[in-house]
C-alpha cells in the first residue's frame, strides 16, 4: 500500500514538474520579446558558453572522428566497401552522432553549470538582490542563458562535427592513404540539404533544452548547498532524456518530411 | 507612481513607510497576523523579535519578494499593491536592502557590484561619473581597496560592508536592513553599528532595522517595535523597553 502511493507521488510530482517547467517555458517566451532586452549579458553568455565549451567539444569531435572511423574500418573492407567510408561517416555523424554526442557533453558541461550557478545565487539571496535593486531577475539571468544556449549549441555542433570528420579523414589517410581532398569531396558529394537541415534544426531544440532546463531546476532550488547540488545534478540527468527524447521527434517528422 | 499631490501627503504626515493590518500564512502557518508600522521620515526603526517570528517575511512583503495574503504597504506614499511591475522597479531603487548574507553578486567584482544598480538605473552616466560615485560609496565604508576583489576574497565583515555601499550607491530614501550583524565577531559588529550611524548621518535616509542583536538596537535605534505572534506586540525607545516589566519584553533584553 505504501510502495503504491509512494509510486503514485512520484507520477504526480513528474508530472506536477512537466507542468511547471511548460509555465516557465512560456515565461521564457513571454519576456523574451519584451524590452528591455539584455544583449550586453546575452553576448557574455554566448561568449562564457561557446569559449569554455570550444575545447571540450573539439577534443570530443576529434576522437568521435578517429573511434568511428576506426571501428567502422574493419566492417567495411570485409565486404569491399572501404571507398564508402567517408560518405558513411559523414552522413552518421552529421546527421546523428555528432548533434546527440555534442548536445549530451554540452548538457554536461553548460547545463549542470547553468543550474549549479542559479541555484547557488538562488540560496545565497543574490537573486532576490537583483529584484530588489529593480532588476527583472528572470530576464536578466533565464532569458540570456536559455538564448544563449540556443543560439550557441548549433554552432557547437557544426564545429564538433567538422572536427569529427577530421579525425576520419586523418586516420583514412594513415590507414588507406586517401588524400584530405578526396576524403572531403566524398563527404560533400554524400552530403545533402536533407541531411543538414534537419540536423541543425534540431540543434536549435537541443540547445533550447539544455538552457531551460537548467535554468528551471537553478532558479527553482530549494534547501540550501545541498540544493544547489541537486539542482546541478537533475539538470544533467532531465537534459540528457529530454535530447533524447528531442531527438526522436526530430527524426520521425524529418523522415515524413524526406520519404 | 504618484507624484506631487502623494509627496506633498507625504511631507505633512512625514512617513516615508506604512504598514497596516498586515497578515501572511503559509499553508497552516500564520507569520504575520495584522501587522502594523510606521517609518517616519530619517528615523531608525529597530524591529526585533525571535528567530522564526517572521521578520524576514514582514521586510519581504514590504520590497514585493513575497506577495502579503492581506493589508496594505504603502511605500513614499505608493500602495505598492497597485503598482506595475515596472513603477515598482523604479520605486525599488529608492529602496536600498541589505541582505543578512550580504548577497553580492559572486561572479562580479567590488566595482562591477556597485556598478550593477548604476548601469540599470542611470544610463546617462558617464564611465568616469560611474566610477566616481562607486568610490564614493566604497569611502562611506571604508574599503576603496577593495574596488577590483571579487567577493570570496573578502571576510564576512567586509562583505557585509560592500554590501552596504551596493545598497547606497543609487542614495535610496529608505533603508531595510536585514540582521546586519549576524554571523560576524563583537568587533565587526561594532564597526557595522557604528557604519550604519555615520551612513544614516551622511545620507540623512530612513532606516528599517530589523535584528535580534541588543546592542545593535540600542546603539542605533530612535524607536524599537517588538513582533511577537505576528503582531506589534510593544513599542517605544530602548529605555522604554528595556525597563518594562513585561516578561515577554524582557526575554528581548537579558
Amino acid at each position: 500500500m505504501a510502495e503504491s502511493t509512494s509510486f503514485y507521488n512520484k507520477i504526480t510530482s513528474f508530472f506536477e514538474e512537466i507542468g511547471e517547467m511548460t509555465r516557465f517555458a512560456m515565461r521564457f517566451f513571454k519576456e523574451a520579446v519584451s524590452p528591455p532586452f539584455e544583449f550586453r549579458e546575452l553576448l557574455k553568455q554566448c561568449f562564457f558558453m561557446g569559449n569554455k565549451s570550444f575545447f571540450l567539444v573539439a577534443v570530443t569531435g576529434f576522437i568521435l572522428g578517429v573511434v568511428f572511423t576506426l571501428q567502422t574500418r574493419p566492417t567495411l573492407e570485409e565486404f569491399g566497401a572501404a571507398a564508402w567510408m567517408p560518405s558513411m561517416i559523414s552522413i552518421s555523424i552529421v546527421r546523428e552522432i555528432g548533434p546527440v554526442i555534442i548536445a549530451l557533453i554540452c548538457a554536461g558541461r553548460i547545463g549542470s553549470s547553468i543550474g549549479a550557478e542559479l541555484g547557488s545565487m538562488k540560496v545565497t539571496e543574490q537573486i532576490d538582490a537583483m529584484e530588489v535593486s529593480g532588476t527583472n531577475p528572470f530576464k536578466f539571468l533565464v532569458v540570456t542563458r536559455i538564448a544563449a544556449t540556443t543560439l550557441m549549441i548549433p554552432l557547437l555542433v557544426i564545429f564538433g562535427d567538422f572536427i569529427a570528420l577530421i579525425g576520419s579523414a586523418l586516420i583514412e589517410n594513415i590507414k588507406d592513404d586517401v588524400s584530405y581532398q578526396l576524403y572531403f569531396t566524398q563527404v560533400f558529394e554524400a552530403l545533402k540539404f536533407s541531411d543538414l537541415i534537419p540536423a541543425t534544426i534540431k540543434t536549435f531544440f537541443f540547445g533550447f533544452a539544455i538552457g531551460l532546463v537548467g535554468c528551471f531546476k537553478g532558479y527553482n532550488s530549494k534547501k540550501g548547498t545541498a540544493g544547489v547540488g541537486k539542482a546541478s545534478n537533475s539538470a544533467v540527468v532531465y537534459t540528457s532524456m529530454l535530447l533524447f527524447v528531442i531527438d526522436f521527434v526530430a527524426v520521425f517528422v524529418s523522415d515524413l518530411f524526406y520519404n | 507612481m504618484k507624484t506631487t499631490t502623494s509627496n506633498t501627503r507625504d511631507s505633512e504626515s512625514n512617513i516615508v513607510l506604512q504598514i497596516e493590518n498586515l497578515y501572511k500564512a503559509f499553508g497552516e502557518n500564520k507569520v504575520l497576523n495584522g501587522f502594523s508600522l510606521d517609518l517616519k521620515n530619517g528615523e531608525n526603526l529597530v524591529l526585533m523579535g525571535r528567530s522564526g517570528s517572521g521578520k524576514s517575511v514582514l521586510i519581504k512583503c514590504l520590497v514585493g519578494l513575497l506577495k502579503p495574503d492581506k493589508g496594505k504597504v504603502e511605500i513614499l506614499g505608493n500602495d505598492i499593491s497597485t503598482l506595475s511591475q515596472s513603477d515598482m522597479d523604479e520605486l525599488r531603487t529608492s529602496i536600498g536592502f541589505l541582505f543578512q548574507g550580504s548577497a553580492l553578486y559572486d561572479s562580479m567584482t567590488v566595482r562591477e557590484n556597485l556598478e550593477f544598480p548604476l548601469r540599470r538605473h542611470t544610463r546617462k552616466l558617464s564611465s568616469k561619473e560611474m566610477e566616481a560615485l562607486v568610490f564614493e560609496a566604497l569611502e562611506s565604508v571604508g574599503l576603496k581597496h577593495t574596488v577590483d576583489l571579487m567577493p570570496a576574497e573578502l571576510s564576512g565583515g567586509m562583505q557585509r560592508r560592500i554590501a552596504l555601499a551596493r545598497a547606497l550607491i543609487l542614495k535610496p530614501k529608505i533603508i531595510i536592513y536585514d540582521e546586519p550583524t549576524t554571523g560576524l565577531d563583537p568587533i565587526t559588529s561594532k564597526e557595522i553599528i557604528e557604519l550604519m550611524n555615520s551612513v544614516q548621518e551622511k545620507y540623512k535616509t530612513s532606516s528599517l532595522i530589523i535584528t535580534h542583536d541588543v546592542d545593535c538596537a540600542r546603539v542605533v535605534s530612535n524607536r524599537i517595535i517588538l513582533l511577537l505572534d505576528g503582531v506589534n506586540y510593544a513599542e517605544g525607545t530602548f529605555n522604554e523597553l528595556s525597563n518594562s516589566n513585561d516578561t515577554k519584553i524582557k526575554a528581548f533584553f537579558k
